[in-house]
């Protein structure tokens, strides 16, 4: 027997349905358009073919940028995780406060992005700031944060007598200041689900562990990490495509935006910057191409892992 | 007891390193500008300048930029629950044909970045002529599939006798879905308001491309544009932080559990 269609489903997903047409699904087709057009607000639009991933290709900018994206994320993403977890690690224990760290850890994540950086900024100074006032009571030189491009393997390797430029030189100490501001704000949302996987241990593989004599590292080690890793492989995933977006620490922080010297600029940033500020708009798709390859293969990381889990469970 | 003792010291050193920055932001706020530019600097302020308050309120059209981001949530958050409920309604209980394939594309769509609709949605906008107008700021985002998911998850978990017993009523599908569904989807619609409120507030990236006028900027637009008007005047920059992140943190206080649960099934922001 035939089921009975509904037909009025049309009209109740019509709504939402006629608003990703035109606003999800047609914006990626003109933008896949886009990007063979020298496209600027005003004027003709040429058909360049694929002029715009030919300059891609040769854009030392585009790759600086995309160098940079990577520093930010092979640092943030993992000091965040590991704090996290941490800290995840020694709230999952009947402790007193354990409500109100985790409130007080939390709290940046509802912080708007820009306040923070406003504030950030402040503490980065490098004349008047608390980080380098905090510096001076130990004896500490103070560093110019924002301020400083010079790279940080750069800077280690330095006393060896090895000079590393481009983009061995590491992330900037520019960068650094903002990567310890993301790990700050990152921290607290990390946390929450690494310690809803904590919880999920099952309380009788601590027994076991403690009546085989392991102490809390060897348990942390062979207990704890085996069954929380996928807890870490989805953090990982997500924290990275969130990095990889950064726009607005630079937009609000680094004078001029993306400076000192352009080792601030990630890649959303420089999108942003030739898409509207330079009015290259062509352009920007060839670079949100990038972006859009790189983060489904991310993606594709996330889904591939996860159905394999689900196989083995 | 001794052997919980570093734990202690750490959740501590912990906690005063999450603080610093709130705290920072707050006691530079109520600082004169001498005082904020002593340094090494002085934890507390000498004087109680609550008067940085009304001045950095007064400074740029502060109520303006408030008064338009609360249009926008509002607006985008009553029509994400419009959208979202008949959408979710459809795909979990109805039988139409294409409806499974409809829902697997609407899923796709989430896993475009944002970075790449940018420069294509400002084309669109401007030739719709939205630029610059709430319609830019609210409607694109109007839709949010992965409420859709979260309503669709919760409508199948309902009793298929509910639906038989309000049909026998002779309840058609729109009543069944405003007078029996929702009612009883009333964690779920908070946990999408919620995520909604908390979005619209901090969002920047999307204000920053649609809006250009001074009478348009949002909450976070018009704070970044203060910024770089009084780039040195921290004191002022601080207050400014402090009232426009105050809302969300007492909002926060209230509805923590709430927030830490939509944040974790929808994903972060942005």
């Amino acid at each position: 027997m035939r089921r009975r269609q509904d037909l009025s489903g049309y009209l109740f997903i019509l709504p939402a349905l006629a608003i990703i047409i035109l606003f999800r699904f047609y914006p990626i087709l003109q933008a896949v358009r886009m990007s063979f057009y020298k496209w600027g607000m005003a004027g003709p639009l040429y058909t360049v073919g694929l002029k715009n991933f030919e300059r891609l290709f040769i854009d030392t900018k585009f790759y600086q940028s995309l160098g940079n994206t990577f520093w930010y994320v092979v640092f943030a993403v993992p000091l965040t995780i590991i704090f996290s977890i941490l800290f995840a690690q020694m709230l999952n224990q009947k402790i007193p406060g354990r409500g109100f760290y985790r409130t007080i850890y939390y709290l940046p994540v509802v912080t708007s992005i820009v306040a923070i950086s406003v504030v950030w900024k402040w503490i980065f100074n490098p004349d008047r700031g608390v980080f380098n006032a905090l510096f001076g009571i130990f004896g500490i030189e103070g560093l110019k944060w924002l301020n400083d491009s010079r790279g940080i393997i750069e800077i280690l390797l330095a006393p060896l007598g090895i000079t590393a430029s481009g983009f061995f030189s590491g992330p900037s100490i520019a960068l650094c200041a903002l990567i310890i501001m993301a790990v700050w704000h990152n921290t607290g949302y990390c946390l929450i689900i690494a310690l809803a996987g904590l919880q999920n241990v099952p309380e009788q593989y601590y027994e076991a562990a403690r009546i085989d004599g392991a102490g809390p590292w060897k348990t942390f080690r062979h207990v704890t990490l085996p069954l929380i890793s996928p807890t870490i492989f989805y953090l990982m995933i997500t924290q990275s495509i969130f990095a990889f977006n950064t726009f607005t620490p630079i937009y609000v922080m680094t004078q001029p935006p993306g400076g000192p010297l352009g080792t601030t600029n990630l890649v959303v940033f420089y999108l942003y910057e030739q898409a509207f500020r330079l009015w290259n708009l062509g352009y920007a798709n060839a670079i949100a191409f990038v972006i859009f390859t790189i983060i489904f293969i991310l993606t594709q990381f996330q889904k591939r892992f996860i159905e394999r889990r689900v196989h083995y469970e | 007891m001794n052997r919980k003792l570093p734990i202690h010291v750490f959740l501590v050193l912990g906690a005063f390193w999450m603080l610093l920055p709130f705290f920072w932001m707050v006691t530079t706020s109520l600082k004169t500008q001498m005082d904020a530019l002593r340094f090494p600097p002085s934890i507390f302020p000498h004087a109680l300048m609550f008067v940085n308050y009304l001045e950095a309120f007064k400074q740029v059209d502060f109520s303006r930029y408030f008064l338009n981001t609360i249009i926008m949530t509002l607006g985008t958050t009553v029509l994400v629950f419009i959208t979202s409920a008949l959408a979710a309604y459809a795909f979990a209980r109805l039988r139409f044909w294409g409806r499974d394939l409809l829902f697997t594309l609407f899923l796709a769509m989430m896993m475009v970045p944002i970075p790449v609709y940018l420069a294509p949605s400002y084309v669109i906008l401007s030739r719709l002529g939205w630029i610059d107008t709430f319609l830019a700021l609210i409607i694109p985002w109007s839709v949010n599939v992965f409420s859709i998911f979260l309503l669709r998850q919760h409508f199948k978990t309902l009793p298929q006798e509910l639906f038989d017993a309000a049909r026998i009523d002779g309840l058609n599908h729109l009543q069944i879905l405003t007078r029996i569904v929702v009612p009883l989807s009333k964690a779920v619609l908070v946990t999408i308001g919620i995520f909604q409120i908390v979005s619209n507030w901090n969002a920047f990236l999307w204000p920053l491309i649609v809006t250009h006028s001074d009478a348009m900027r949002t909450i976070q637009t018009g704070l970044a544009y203060f910024t770089q008007a009084e780039s040195t005047n921290y004191p002022l920059l601080c207050a400014a932080a402090t009232f426009t992140t105050a809302p969300l943190i007492i909002l926060y206080f209230f509805v923590q559990r709430q927030i830490m649960e939509s944040y974790a099934r929808t994903g972060i922001k942005e």
